[in-house]
C-alpha cells in the first residue's frame, strides 16, 4: 500500500466512516496551581494499560512554559525534513516566530515510524489579522497546516501548555518525550485502544486546539448527525475522529459561543424529556431551548470525556453511563479517571472518591488562574 | 359509441356458498352486483370493478373472488396495458385522464435500497423497551446565537424567537382536506393526532366547526384558493401551511367540482354550495420568491408571530435551491412532497411524469441547507411515499426532522388504494362525501386504528434507534452514517450522501 | 383577537418615519389594544401588512406610499390610503373598507370574502382575482379608471365595478377578462380588448343599474367629487356563463 499523505489517509488508512477507539482516561489539576512532575500522571496511566493496546498514548501539560506564557506555543508533528521545510516557512510567514526548537526525543523508546516534532513560540502579528480575532487566526493557521497534505500536522496550539503524544504504551511515550522533566499544574492523559487502525502519532489523544484539550473514552453513536452540525457552522472534520467532534464542539460552544461549562454539558448530555418537563418553568424552558437548538450536538452513544483549559478541568460522560469516570480530592488535587485504582495508584488515601452521574459535569477549578468562562454573561441573538 | 375497453378484472361469486344475502349490492358502490329477482341470484356486471375489495371483506360466506382479468391486451412490451387503455378511455371521452392516490410505477423508489446500521461490539445497542427512548421533536426556525440570561449563580433562560411544534413521534398527518376526504375521516385523524402527541394538516378546505375542539393539534392551510381562510381561520391552528406544490401534482392547480361542494363544504370553504371550488396553479400573490416571504410575513403579522409558517413544496428537480430561498423568506418549517405522494385526484399524466422522489429531494435539500449554514433556521418535514416505520427513519437519516404521512393513515381506516378517490363514489366511506356511503367510515374505530398504527411505528423506530445505539431521534436527524445504499450508480449514492454497503 | 381597555375618540398618530414594517404594525396593534379607534399613520413609505388581520371598528388614515398588503385578513376597519397604494391591497380581506385617493397595483382584492375597495385612479393586473361570495357577504372592488389584464379571473363572487373615466378611445387595454370566472359579476364602462371564454357581455337590468348607482354615489361621496365627475354611458355586465365550465375536461 502507498502511504498515503494527509490526515485523512494517515489516521483512517482504510477509509472507514470514522476512525473508533476505546481507552483509558485521566487527569488531575492542582487547584492552589501548584506544579506537579508528570512521573504520577504514568504511573496510572500505566495501571490502565488493560484498557488499551499500546497503539497511541499521550498527555496534555498546563503551565508547562512559564518562559514563554505569553506566546502561543504550536507543538507540530512532521512526516519528514521536507515537511519540516514547509511547515517552518509556512508558520515564519504567518506569525512572528520568537524562539522554536526540535522537542527532545528520545527514540529509542518509540516505534519506528516516529515523526519529527518541532516547537515554536510565537506572537501573532496585528497586522495580519484584517478584522479577525487573535484566536481564530491561530484556529485558521492551523487548520491550514492540517488540511495542506504536505506531511505536517498542529498537535497543539495554545498558550504555556502543550501535548505530547503518539504511537505507544503510556509509558513508552512519556519516556520518548523525557515527561519526567516537564511539570504542569494541571494534566490530562490518554491510552488508546485503536478499533479499526493500526494507529497513528497524529490520531493519538489529546486533541486539542488552543489552549483546550480533550481526551475521550467511547464511540459516539450521533457521529454522523454532530458531524453534520459542525459542518454546518464551517467546521472541517479531518480526522474522522469522535475525539475531533468533541474537540471542535467545545471550540464553537465554549471559546465561540463563550457559553458556560454547566450550559455545555447540558448541550453535550441533556436530561431526558420526561425530566426536562418536570422542571421549574424557567429551568425548563432553558434546557429546552438548549434541546431544540443544540440537539446537532447531543452526543449520543458511549463517552466519557476529561475537557481541559487553563483554569479549569472538567470530566462528563453520556446521560445515561455507557462509560466509567470516577472523580476524587486529596486536599487541593483533583483527580479524574477512568478506573479508581488509577487514582490510588497516585494517591491512597484520599479525601473523596465519587461517581459522577450520567451527564452531570464534574468541574474542578483552580483558584489562582481565572477561568476565562466565567466571565462572560448575555449573548445577544 | 361501443365502449373498446377490456374490463380489469374478473369477478366469480362461489354460487354453491353464496346464500344471495344481498350484502355485495348494499356494499359495492360502483354498482357491480345487482340482485336478479327471476334467478334468486346475484348478477355481476365485472367491467365496473375497480377492485376495491369492499365486497370481499364484507361477504359473510366469503363467496367472492376478484381477480386480474385474464383477458390480455396482446403482450407488447412497449404498447402495454396501460398505454393502450389510457389511449381507448380518451378516444372515448377525449379528456384529460383523471386518476387518485399516488403513483404507482416501479423504479422511483428508493427507501428500498437503504439498508440501516446497528451496533456491535464498539458501541452498546440499547433496549428500547425498558430503556429511556426519545422520539420528541420541536419543528420550527432555531436561532444561530442563542440569549441566556443569568441570574447571578446559574443560567436560567433562554429566548427563542420563533414559535415551535412539539411533536411525539416524528410522524404527522399530511395535509387531507375536507372535501378530498369526508369529516368522518377528518375527525379520525385529529383525535388521533391530539391521542400521539402530533399534528394533522386539514388541508385547504378550511377548518369544520367540529375540528375546533381539536385546534391544537391541526396545521391550517393556505392555498392558492384561500378557501376558509380568515382571521379567526389563521388564529385557530398549531401551525400554518402555505401550501405551494403537492408531490402528486406539481405545478398544477385544484378543482373541486360542484357536485362535491355540499352544504357542509360550502360552509368550511366559505363558499356557495355547488360552486366550483377552484385552486388555481400559482398563488395569485406569489409570482417569486419575495412574493412568498411576503406571504410568510403578513400571515405571521396576521397573527402576531405567535405560530410557525411551514411551507410546503412538492419535490422537483431544483429543489434544494428553492429551499434555500424559502428558508431565506422567512419560513419556519419546509414540507417536501415527494412525486409518489398521494391524492384525491390529479391528472394521471401529471402525477406518473412529473417531480422527483423524495429521498433524493430531502437528501440534497438537506445537504444544501448544510453547506449554506442555514439547516438550523429551518426544519424539514419529508411527505410522499412514507410507507412504513424503515421510511420514516431512513428520511430522517437522510436529513428530515420529521415524515408527513396521508395514504397509510387511510389504508389504516380501510383504503385498499383503488385509486377513485375522484369518483367520489368510494366503497370504503373515506373520500366519499355522500353522507350515507360516508357513515361506513366510523371515527371512532377509525381513529383507533390510525393511532394503533402510529402507536406500532413510533414502537419499531424505537427498536431501529436502540440497535444503533441512539437513544434520542435528533441524533438520527441527517446521521447518514447509519445508511449504506445497496443497488445504486455511484452518482446516486453521492447525491444520497452515503456509501455503498460493504463499504 | 385585540381586547379593548378604553374607548379613545381622539385620532392617534403614529410617525412611521424610520420604522420598519414590523415595528410600525406593532405600535398599530399597541394603540388599538389600548382603545384607540381613529389612527393616523403619516410618513408611510413601503411599510406592508398595515392593518393586516385587524377586527372591528376601527379607523386607519394612512399618508405617504404603504407597502404590499394592506388589509390582508382584515375583518372590519377602514383604511383610508392618502396616496397611491402597492399589490395585493385587500388580500383575503373580509369585511370593512379600503378607500385608495390614488392607483393600486396588481391583485386588487385576492380572494377576498368581503368588505369594499374603492380606488379613485387606475387598478394594475388581476383585480379581484379569486373573489368569493359567502352567506351573504359580498366584496367590491369599484375602481374609477381601468385595470389591467385578467380583470376578475378565477372570480368566484363579488363585484367589480369599473368606471373607465379617462379612458383612451372607449377601451380598456385588459385582456382575458374574467378568465376562469365561475360566480360574481364585473360591471364596466367602455369596450375591453378581450374576454376569457367562460363569461358572457350582457346589457344590466333595471336592478343592477340601481345597485351601480349607489356604488357611484358612495365613490362621490368617498372622494369628494361632484356627479358629473363619474362620467355619463351606460355599463355592461360580464358574468358566466355556466359554473361548471370544466365538465368535460377529464376522462374518468
Amino acid at each position: 500500500m502507498k502511504t498515503p499523505i494527509g490526515v485523512k489517509g494517515r489516521n483512517n488508512p482504510y477509509g472507514d466512516d470514522k476512525v473508533i477507539d476505546a481507552c483509558s482516561i485521566f487527569g488531575m489539576m492542582d487547584q492552589q496551581g501548584r506544579s506537579m512532575a508528570g512521573r504520577d500522571v504514568v504511573e496510572a496511566m500505566t495501571n490502565m494499560n488493560e484498557r488499551t493496546n499500546g497503539l497511541g498514548s499521550g498527555y496534555a501539560v498546563y503551565g508547562l512554559y512559564p518562559k514563554h506564557r505569553d506566546q502561543y506555543a504550536l507543538h507540530v508533528m512532521y512526516d519528514d525534513r521536507k515537511a519540516l521545510e514547509w511547515g517552518s516557512g509556512f508558520i515564519d510567514s504567518e506569525f512572528k516566530v520568537i524562539h522554536d526548537e526540535e522537542i527532545p526525543m528520545d527514540r529509542s523508546h518509540c516505534k519506528a515510524d516516529a515523526p519529527i516534532m518541532w516547537r515554536y513560540f510565537v506572537d501573532v502579528n496585528p497586522d495580519r489579522l484584517n478584522g479577525t480575532g487573535e484566536e481564530d487566526f491561530v484556529v485558521q493557521r492551523c487548520f491550514s497546516i492540517n488540511t495542506s497534505e504536505k506531511g505536517a500536522y498542529v498537535v497543539s496550539s495554545g498558550k504555556d501548555m502543550g501535548v505530547f503524544k503518539g504511537v505507544g504504551w503510556p509509558q513508552e511515550i512519556a519516556d520518548t518525550f523525557h515527561l519526567d522533566e516537564y511539570r504542569g499544574y494541571l494534566w490530562t492523559a490518554h491510552g488508546r485502544f485503536p478499533t479499526n487502525t493500526p494507529g497513528w502519532w497524529g490520531g493519538a489523544h489529546p486533541f486539542s486546539l488552543l489552549d483546550q484539550s480533550v481526551v475521550h473514552n467511547g464511540e459516539i453513536s450521533s457521529y454522523g448527525t454532530n458531524r453534520r452540525f459542525l459542518e454546518m457552522l464551517g467546521y472541517q472534520c479531518t480526522f474522522q475522529t469522535d475525539t475531533e467532534i468533541f474537540s471542535l464542539a467545545l471550540d464553537y460552544l465554549l471559546r465561540r459561543r463563550h457559553l458556560p461549562v454547566e450550559v455545555v454539558a447540558n448541550i453535550f448530555a441533556p436530561p431526558l424529556w420526561k425530566d426536562i418537563d418536570a422542571m421549574p418553568p424557567q429551568q425548563r424552558n432553558l434546557l429546552r431551548g438548549l434541546r431544540m437548538v443544540y440537539g446537532g450536538l447531543l452526543m449520543n452513544g458511549p463517552f466519557s470525556i476529561i475537557f481541559a483549559r487553563h483554569g479549569l478541568m472538567v470530566g462528563l460522560t453520556d446521560r445515561i453511563k455507557l462509560r466509567p469516570l470516577i472523580a476524587a480530592k486529596k486536599k487541593d488535587v483533583f483527580f479524574l479517571a477512568s478506573e479508581e485504582s488509577a487514582i490510588r495508584c497516585v494517591q491512597a488515601d484520599l479525601d473523596r472518591v465519587w461517581h459522577p452521574r450520567g451527564g452531570e459535569p464534574v468541574v474542578a477549578s483552580c483558584g489562582n488562574i481565572p477561568a476565562s468562562t466565567n466571565t462572560v454573561l448575555v449573548m445577544s441573538s | 359509441m361501443k365502449s373498446h375497453l377490456l374490463p380489469d378484472y374478473k369477478v366469480t361469486i362461489d354460487r354453491e356458498t353464496c346464500t344471495v344475502c344481498r350484502g355485495c349490492v348494499i356494499q359495492c358502490t360502483f354498482n357491480v352486483y345487482s340482485f336478479n329477482k327471476e334467478k334468486n341470484r346475484i348478477d355481476i356486471d365485472a367491467n365496473k370493478c375497480v377492485d376495491c375489495q369492499r365486497c370481499i371483506t364484507f361477504c359473510p360466506e366469503n363467496s367472492i373472488t376478484v381477480a386480474p382479468t385474464p383477458i390480455q391486451y396482446k403482450q407488447n412490451a412497449s404498447w402495454d396495458r396501460e398505454n393502450i387503455r389510457n389511449i381507448v378511455k380518451q378516444a372515448e371521452a377525449g379528456g384529460i385522464l383523471l386518476t387518485g392516490m399516488g403513483c404507482d410505477k416501479p423504479d422511483f423508489t428508493f427507501f428500498d435500497r437503504l439498508l440501516l446500521n446497528a451496533s456491535q461490539v464498539t458501541n452498546p445497542s440499547i433496549d428500547p423497551i425498558r430503556e429511556p427512548m426519545e422520539l420528541r421533536t420541536y419543528l420550527g426556525s432555531k436561532p444561530s446565537l442563542v440569549n441566556l440570561t443569568s441570574t447571578g449563580e446559574s443560567w436560567t433562560d433562554i429566548s427563542l424567537a420563533s414559535p415551535q411544534l412539539q411533536v411525539e413521534t416524528p410522524i404527522i398527518f399530511s395535509a387531507m382536506s375536507f372535501g378530498s376526504v369526508n369529516l368522518n375521516v377528518q375527525e379520525a385523524l385529529a383525535r388521533t393526532a391530539v391521542s400521539s402527541g402530533t399534528y394533522f394538516n386539514v388541508g385547504e378546505g378550511g377548518l369544520n366547526p367540529r375540528l375546533n375542539k381539536y385546534a391544537d393539534h391541526l396545521v391550517l392551510q393556505v392555498a392558492s384558493g384561500r378557501f376558509g381562510v380568515h382571521k379567526k381561520y389563521l388564529d385557530a391552528g398549531a401551525a400554518i401551511e402555505i401550501k405551494i406544490g403537492q408531490g402528486a401534482k406539481p405545478g398544477i392547480g385544484g378543482h373541486l367540482p360542484g357536485e362535491k361542494v355540499t352544504e357542509e363544504v360550502s360552509a368550511t370553504r366559505m363558499i356557495p354550495k355547488g360552486t366550483d371550488a377552484i385552486s388555481p396553479a400559482p398563488h395569485h400573490d406569489i409570482y417569486s420568491i419575495e412574493d412568498l416571504s411576503q406571504l410568510i410575513s403578513v400571515i405571521k403579522e396576521a397573527t402576531d408571530y405567535s405560530k410557525p409558517v411551514i411551507v410546503k413544496i412538492a419535490a422537483v428537480h431544483n429543489s434544494a435551491a428553492i429551499a434555500s430561498g424559502i428558508v431565506r423568506a422567512g419560513a419556519d418549517i419546509i414540507a417536501i412532497d415527494g412525486m409518489r405522494g398521494s391524492t384525491g385526484a390529479a391528472p394521471q399524466v401529471i402525477r406518473d411524469n412529473v417531480g422527483i422522489p423524495i429521498e433524493m429531494a430531502i437528501a440534497s435539500v438537506d445537504s444544501r441547507l448544510n453547506q449554506e449554514g442555514i439547516r438550523n433556521r429551518v426544519s424539514l418535514i419529508a411527505g410522499g411515499g412514507i410507507r412504513s416505520s424503515s421510511d420514516v427513519v431512513k428520511a430522517i437519516a437522510l436529513g428530515a426532522d420529521a415524515c408527513y404521512i396521508a395514504t397509510a393513515a387511510l389504508i389504516a381506516m380501510g383504503c385498499t388504494v383503488c385509486q377513485k378517490c375522484y369518483t367520489g363514489k368510494c366503497p370504503w366511506g373515506i373520500t366519499t362525501m355522500d353522507p350515507v356511503i360516508s357513515r361506513r367510515l366510523n371515527p371512532d374505530i377509525a381513529a383507533k386504528r390510525v393511532e394503533n398504527l402510529i402507536r406500532a411505528w413510533s414502537l419499531e423506530i424505537k427498536e431501529m434507534l436502540g440497535g444503533m445505539g441512539i437513544n434520542s431521534v435528533e441524533s438520527l436527524r441527517g446521521n447518514r452514517h447509519q445508511l449504506r445504499g445497496v443497488g445504486l450508480t455511484e452518482r446516486e449514492l453521492e447525491i444520497l450522501g452515503i456509501r455503498m454497503v460493504g463499504s | 383577537m385585540p381586547t379593548m381597555h378604553a374607548s379613545s375618540s381622539e385620532v392617534y398618530t403614529i410617525d412611521a418615519q424610520g420604522l420598519d414594517t414590523r415595528h410600525l404594525n406593532q405600535a398599530v396593534r399597541k394603540s388599538v389594544n389600548n382603545g384607540h379607534r381613529e389612527i393616523e399613520l403619516l410618513n408611510v413609505t413601503g411599510q406592508r401588512y398595515i392593518a393586516a388581520g385587524l377586527q372591528g371598528d376601527l379607523q386607519i388614515d394612512i399618508h405617504g406610499t404603504p407597502g404590499n398588503d394592506i388589509g390582508a385578513f382584515m375583518d372590519g376597519p377602514t383604511i383610508r390610503v392618502h396616496g397611491n397604494a402597492q399589490d395585493g391591497c385587500g388580500n383575503t380581506m373580509n369585511s370593512g373598507e379600503i378607500v385608495v385617493h390614488g392607483d393600486v397595483g396588481d391583485i386588487t382584492g385576492l380572494s377576498a370574502r368581503g368588505g369594499r375597495i374603492f380606488v379613485r385612479g387606475n387598478a394594475g393586473y388581476r383585480t379581484g382575482v379569486h373573489m368569493k361570495e359567502f352567506q351573504g357577504s359580498r366584496p367590491i372592488i369599484v375602481i374609477g379608471g381601468s385595470a389591467g389584464d385578467y380583470l376578475g379571473e378565477y372570480m368566484a363572487g363579488g363585484v367589480v365595478l369599473l368606471l373607465g373615466l379617462g379612458l383612451e378611445g372607449g377601451v380598456h387595454q385588459a385582456d382575458f377578462v374574467g378568465t376562469g370566472m365561475h360566480g360574481g359579476v364585473i360591471y364596466l364602462r367602455g369596450e375591453v380588448r378581450g374576454i376569457g371564454r367562460e363569461v358572457a357581455i350582457l346589457d344590466t337590468t333595471e336592478e343592477d343599474r340601481r345597485f351601480i348607482e349607489g356604488l357611484l354615489k358612495d365613490y362621490t361621496k368617498h372622494f369628494n367629487v361632484g356627479v358629473k365627475d363619474v362620467g355619463e354611458g351606460s355599463f355592461k355586465k360580464l358574468i358566466p356563463v355556466s359554473s361548471r365550465p370544466y365538465g368535460t375536461l377529464y376522462t374518468y
